[in-house]
């Protein structure tokens, strides 16, 4: 496969054709936020938090989805971005009902970090403040629809990992929301094997297992890392 | 002409509120009102979350007495989990709430009521508080504030952190009590017993000086209510209901509070966000109850600690049966200081405080669960009622300033009586007023109006509205 030699922040780098910028970026020692990236699944670009500037193209293109070519010219922090993304970060805490302080991911939660690391003090948009239910007819684990903000981790390992294809997206825009299997509930679902992967993918504390206190909720991502590595590199070492 | 005087807002206690005092054609007071005036919405949010979660949101409805939701929450969810919790987990909760119960004493005894009682009603509003207190005994005022951070420290060495802690979970606790902790807890407990000493040599002068307010702040005949263990020893997180008159007589001992139902009705006013729960067997004219310190040494017959229960003796002989005067709950409050802290220092050498079996596991075995414990402003209701999966379909909490409601009123219109006399509102009798309700440590949750800085207002205002006398200040 060709290499491709580009620059990012004024820095030349060369990678593989077909790798993506946010591949090149990390590989660099740059850390772009990202929600919707989990390391072990296809990229979809659903969160628009890992925008970057790209010389001689006006809008804001994703690092995750967007591939590398020859003589790029990428900036990934700017006030532009920076401002994106703030407002990224305001547009999913209004869209839903996120309360960090009573919330089973307090402290280990993704989103909450990237509000903090971008500055996010305040949101300056009105809460939607829907009524969005909990799913707790699971024997073992929860889902709050009220803190989910559709990164769609979840489908893409239930899919692509486990293979049981139990979890999908439903409806569009503001009404989008995950379901299991059919839209029935989770603790009817027949392809659902229990195994758990799902709520170790999700940046929030949207899935959760039962009967998680406030803050007690910890998220083992190096596990699906384990699994897929296993898998397609035959490395068994975690 | 009836007139109405409004004191809005009352300051220095624990949340929002004002009192009307109704006035007759011939310019005595006939009635006095204590509102309430914010509202929460805890019982209505709380509808749909997982029940598993509510030992983090009902700490929330105040930063004063967190733990005291914290931990009626989490044994309302070993009811509905049906589980006997970890012996060690008992007694670390038991030692959190002792910590809550030394705080929040010592921020009503020194922060909030002292500047009264010891700088004197009439001294001006401006230095009657807790910077106030500061300048005139520097000393006194910082053992005060270093007394409650004693008790928070209690709540963060096992909660991690001092307010909000989410440590009692539905069937037991987090984590045990670490050998650092308890040389932390070891070494300061000499200098906190030596504080509530000096507070209670304070407070006997005080007294003395202070018997007309005895007689008049809220002393009248009512029921009290506290938990008890199985042998009338003072409880604040197990044992029983006892109710007892005003003679001193047990009426009804050893209530199953799980089923409170059965012998507390609620009723709602329009004038007050706060319910008033009352007695239900005396319906609500004669059901009136007091809760908090005053009742709680009431109803029980020892503290079970050697210090504490001299003190009770003494407490004891100040009333004919029972001790009825409200002015006394600085009294009750000072000696449940002094129980905390033995109980405090007995537990340091219990080695089960340091077990890792702390949680029971458990599913949805019970689809309503009462979790109840003794908040420092008295007893504490969570009343849960679950689906199958868990999640709550009703809420109902009865906490300890709406049981007092009833007596807050009385005591407001009884103090009202004495001082009020015509259109004059002179600004001794205003703070009289409001240290009645003091007495009780009200917690209308939230927001801690410590400085005293608020604005207050009387008004007496005429049937159809006229301002007679409009005294503001602040």
């Amino acid at each position: 496969m060709a290499a491709k030699t580009l620059t990012i922040d004024g820095k030349e780098v060369s990678a593989e054709e077909g790798a993506t910028i946010l591949d090149v970026a990390t590989d660099a020692g740059i850390k772009l936020p990202t929600l919707c990236h989990l390391d072990g699944v296809y990229d979809v670009g659903a969160c628009s938090l890992c925008l970057v500037e790209v010389a001689g193209m006006n809008k804001l293109l994703p690092a995750c989805t967007t591939k590398i070519s020859e003589g790029m010219d990428v900036k990934t922090d700017s006030e532009r971005l920076r401002k994106y993304r703030r407002m990224t970060l305001e547009l999913l805490f209004a869209e839903r009902n996120h309360v960090c302080a009573v919330c089973v991911a307090n402290g280990h939660c993704e989103l909450q970090t990237l509000a903090y690391s971008q500055g996010m003090d305040h949101v300056r948009y009105d809460y939607s403040t829907p009524k969005w239910s909990v799913d707790a007819t699971h024997r073992l684990f929860g889902m709050d629809h009220n803190r989910c903000i559709l990164c769609a981790r979840c489908v893409r390992v239930c899919w692509h990992i486990e293979g049981a294809g139990t979890k999908n997206v439903s409806g569009r825009g503001a009404r989008a929301t995950i379901i299991t299997d059919l839209n029935q509930p989770w603790g009817d679902s027949e392809t659902c094997t229990a195994c758990g992967k799902c709520v170790m993918s999700c940046p929030t504390g949207a899935l959760f297992h039962k009967g998680s206190t406030a803050a007690e909720m910890e998220h083992d991502r190096d596990k699906l890392e384990f699994i897929v590595n296993a898998r397609e590199k035959k490395q068994w070492l975690p | 002409m009836s007139k109405r005087i409004v004191i809005d807002p009352v300051t220095r206690i624990e949340g929002h509120a004002k009192i009307s005092i109704f006035m007759d054609d011939a310019g005595n007071v006939s009635d006095a009102i204590f509102h309430v005036v914010e509202f929460r919405g805890f019982e209505k949010f709380c509808e749909g979350r997982p029940y598993s979660e509510m030992p983090g949101i009902t700490p929330r409805i105040c930063g004063i007495c967190p733990v005291s939701h914290l931990l009626a929450s989490a044994k309302a969810g070993d009811a509905i989990m049906a589980v006997n919790i970890p012996p060690a987990a008992d007694k670390l909760r038991r030692l959190m709430n002792l910590g809550q119960f030394i705080q929040s004493h010592a921020l009503s005894f020194f922060h909030l009521s002292a500047p009264d009682f010891l700088m004197g009603w009439d001294t001006p509003q401006a230095q009657r508080n807790v910077f106030g207190l500061i300048a005139a005994n520097a000393d006194l005022a910082r053992a005060g504030i270093r007394l409650r951070q004693f008790g928070q420290e209690i709540i963060e060495v096992l909660g991690g952190k001092k307010i909000h802690p989410a440590w009692a979970v539905p069937g037991g606790v987090r984590s045990p009590l670490t050998e650092e902790g308890r040389a932390k807890i070891r070494a300061w407990l000499p200098e906190t017993f030596a504080t509530t000493q000096v507070a209670f040599d304070l407070f006997k002068k005080t007294l003395t000086r202070h018997q007309h307010e005895v007689q008049i702040f809220g002393n009248f005949p009512s029921l009290f209510m506290g938990l008890v263990a199985p042998d009338g020893t003072w409880e604040h997180h197990g044992g029983k209901l006892r109710f007892t008159d005003s003679s001193g007589s047990i009426i009804a001992d050893q209530l199953d509070p799980q089923k409170y139902y059965e012998f507390i009705g609620e009723s709602v006013q329009n004038s007050s966000y706060l319910k008033s729960p009352y007695y239900l067997p005396l319906g609500l004219a004669d059901g009136m109850y007091r809760v908090g310190p005053l009742a709680r040494l009431n109803v029980c017959e020892q503290m079970g600690v050697p210090r504490a229960d001299a003190e009770l003796k003494n407490f004891k002989q100040m009333g004919r049966g029972a001790v009825t005067s409200s002015f006394l709950y600085h009294y009750a409050r000072l000696i449940e200081i002094l129980a905390s802290l033995e109980y405090v220092e007995r537990y340091l050498d219990d080695p089960d405080l340091f077990s890792d079996n702390l949680r029971a596991d458990a599913g949805i075995n019970s689809l309503r669960g009462v979790g109840v414990s003794e908040a420092p402003r008295g007893t504490l209701f969570h009343d849960y009622t679950v689906d199958a999966n868990g999640l709550l379909q009703k809420v109902n909490l009865i906490v300890a300033t709406g049981q007092n409601n009833l007596a807050m009123n009385q005591t407001v219109a009884q103090i009202a009586k004495h001082y009020v006399h015509g259109k004059d509102i002179p600004e001794p009798m205003l703070n009289r007023i409001e240290h009645g309700i003091r007495c009780y440590d009200p917690c209308l949750s939230c927001s801690t109006h410590a400085v005293g800085q608020m604005p207050l207002r009387v008004q007496l205002i005429a049937p159809d509205g006229t301002v007679l006398n409009d005294v503001a200040r602040g």
